[in-house]
């Protein structure tokens, strides 16, 4: 049968030492609609405070959008959807799952009435629905600033959530993860308004797609070469090929973004590739973390390397 | 940090979890070098818990045909075959082993994941609602979601039985006594006789693992007699408790979001405003 295992090999029949996600394609689909919700509620509050209309709209609606489809995610993505709810049991710091949910919450309701401002033009005058009609755009306004004031915990806090597990990949990167994220919710909003916005109100959008992308693709880079062996699966196989995607299309847009001044096509074809980069990115990321965690030796060798380094564990091995 | 918050460095669990006045901290010590490989602890746990059968799996791995702990197997039994210096058979039933510091217990968000009054983790099935963030949180990888089922499932160190006096069904039915019960000071003790035993014996290659509050975990509630590197049997060889780094993971976190707040402040600063624009 089997070849027996040899005295100190690496591993038991190469069998993995911790146990991969059992996520679905549902949670790297999260963090990318999660920071996407978080930077468009950023965009929003600034165009509202510096009177773009067009701009704060698209933001505002694309975050109760994307915050909408995000809840979905993490709830289908759950092995029991239907204690949902049991989330909302507790608040343990110590779980960022826990605090996301929390933040998450919070922000969903916020951007929720944020969006709903923008329609209150809609509603008839008289009546309950008219009161209501001059009520919402303030209660859009506060409730708009209030989701921007959580956007930058939501953004942010998924790269502690991937980086608190024991999978070697994304624990080691514990220190540059919430600041990739971060930047790739920046730029994909951005890509969004770049979109939608008109060229006048579309400055703080290219700005914002510049300084988000940079993060992006700094961050990308130190995971694909910072962390010693455990970069290698950022390089390598199919989260390498997606993070060398990511890449161009994020240098493409960064491009776009900077010639379309004059340009609504560039303008838009620049948004198209910050978004695919984000998308990219955060695929490569959840990718090189269940490779990482599949093979062995990622978790063995460097702690095989630590434990050496603080001398022998049995003195009677000397 | 400096390793000694309660979320690191050595404690006893109970009291850290609020238990005024617990009774001692159960485990389980399993002496490796007496397993014969009988897998009556896969059996005998299966059948108290009501763990589904898995079917019939032949993997080709020596003896082994579990494969893994996992949803349905809490106790797992490894079979390594080497052939230095001579042939010889590694045998070793493994499971939960209920760390000082759980890191799937830290993580849980629903506090489906509890501390016992006898210093055990244990899954509460009735909160569970299936998230799987314990799963790759575990440094040995020990809890697994239970497929057609969606909920995270393992070893609860027979917290039924326990409360009531009696023994963990796999001690139970261990016919050599490779795998021991009892208060975990009391078998902390027994294993360095046991060692020292050994090693006069003639097998110095016999150690402990998972008997060190001092280590990443704080101290397995489980731990073993092991007669090669830990990793040969799949274990990890220094494993640390994620949760160990989190302040700092926090940290990295909130410093991310001032960046990200100072990136959207300095795209708006000193954009000419819309309306003076051509
Ligand atoms: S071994 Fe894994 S499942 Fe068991 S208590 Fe420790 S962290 Fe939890
Ligand atoms: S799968 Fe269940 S036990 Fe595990 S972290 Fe989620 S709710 Fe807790």
């Amino acid at each position: 049968m089997s070849e027996p295992a040899p005295s100190g090999s690496a591993s038991y029949y190469g069998r993995p030492v911790i146990k991969a996600p059992v996520w679905g394609r549902a949670i790297p689909t999260y963090l990318f609609t999660g920071g996407l919700a978080a930077g468009a509620a950023l965009l929003a509050a600034g165009a509202d405070l510096t009177g773009r209309p067009v701009l704060r709209r698209t933001g505002r609606v694309t975050a109760a959008g994307a915050v909408g489809a995000s809840i979905c995610l993490l709830v289908s993505d759950l092995g029991r959807p239907d204690r949902f709810h049991h989330l909302l049991r507790v608040a343990k710091p110590t779980s960022p799952l826990s605090v996301g949910t929390w933040v998450i919450t919070a922000f969903g309701t916020a951007s929720g009435v944020a969006a709903a401002g923008e329609f209150a033009s809609r509603l008839p005058r008289r009546g309950p629905l008219g009161t209501l009609g001059t009520l919402l755009p303030p209660a859009g306004r506060v409730a708009g600033l209030a989701a921007a004031g959580l956007a930058p915990a939501l953004a942010t806090y998924t790269g502690v959530l991937l980086a608190d597990t024991a999978v070697p990949s994304w624990h080691e990167a514990y220190p540059h993860l919430p600041r990739l994220f971060g930047g790739s919710a920046l730029a994909s909003a951005a890509g969004v308004a770049l979109i939608a916005a008109p060229l006048a109100e579309a400055e703080p959008a290219r700005r914002l797609a510049l300084a988000g992308m940079a993060l992006e693709l700094a961050g990308t880079r130190t995971l694909e070469r910072r962390l010693d062996l455990l970069s290698e699966p950022y390089r390598n196989g199919r989260a390498g090929r997606l993070l060398r995607a990511g890449r161009v299309l994020g240098a493409a847009g960064m491009a776009g973004a900077v010639l379309g001044r004059r340009s609504r096509i560039v303008a838009a074809l620049s948004g198209v590739a910050l978004l695919a980069a984000s998308v990219a990115t955060r695929f490569a990321i959840y990718e090189a973390g269940v490779a990482s965690a599949t093979d062995p030796k990622y978790t063995v060798t460097p702690q095989r390397e630590r434990r050496d380094q603080r001398g022998p564990s049995s003195p009677h091995l000397g | 940090m400096d390793g000694t918050t309660s979320l690191s460095g050595p404690l006893d669990p109970a009291p850290d979890a609020g238990y005024p006045d617990p009774p001692p901290r159960m485990g389980f010590f399993t002496d490796t070098s007496v397993c014969i490989g009988c897998k009556a602890c896969e059996v005998a746990c299966k059948e108290w818990n009501e763990v589904p059968a898995t079917g019939l799996d032949l993997l080709g791995t020596s003896f082994d045909n579990t494969g893994a702990l996992t949803a349905n197997s809490w106790r797992h039994v490894a079979f390594v075959e080497q052939r230095r210096p001579d042939f010889r058979w590694l045998m070793m039933s493994d499971v939960c082993k209920h760390c000082t510091h759980a890191a799937c217990l830290d993580v849980c968000p629903t506090g489906a994941l509890f501390r016992t009054e006898f210093g055990t983790v244990v899954i509460q099935e009735d909160i569970c609602n299936g998230c799987g963030y314990c799963i790759p949180a575990c440094p040995y990888g020990v809890v697994d979601q239970r497929e057609g089922d969606g909920r995270a499932w393992k070893c609860t160190l027979c917290y039924d039985r326990v409360g009531v006096g009696k023994t963990p069904a796999c001690a139970q039915a261990c016919p050599t006594e490779s795998i021991q019960f009892g208060p975990l000071d009391e078998l902390r003790e027994r294993a360095e006789r046991r060692i020292e035993r050994l090693h006069s014996d003639g097998v110095p290659e016999a150690r402990l693992y998972g008997h060190d509050p001092g280590d990443g975990v704080g101290g397995d509630g489980a731990f073993f007699l092991l007669l090669d590197e830990p990793e040969v049997y799949g274990l990890p060889p220094d494993p640390v408790v994620t949760t160990r780094d989190l302040p700092r993971m926090w940290r990295r976190a909130g410093l991310a979001a001032l960046t990200v707040v100072a990136a959207v402040a300095a795209a708006f600063a000193g954009c000419s405003s819309p309306g003076r624009r051509s």
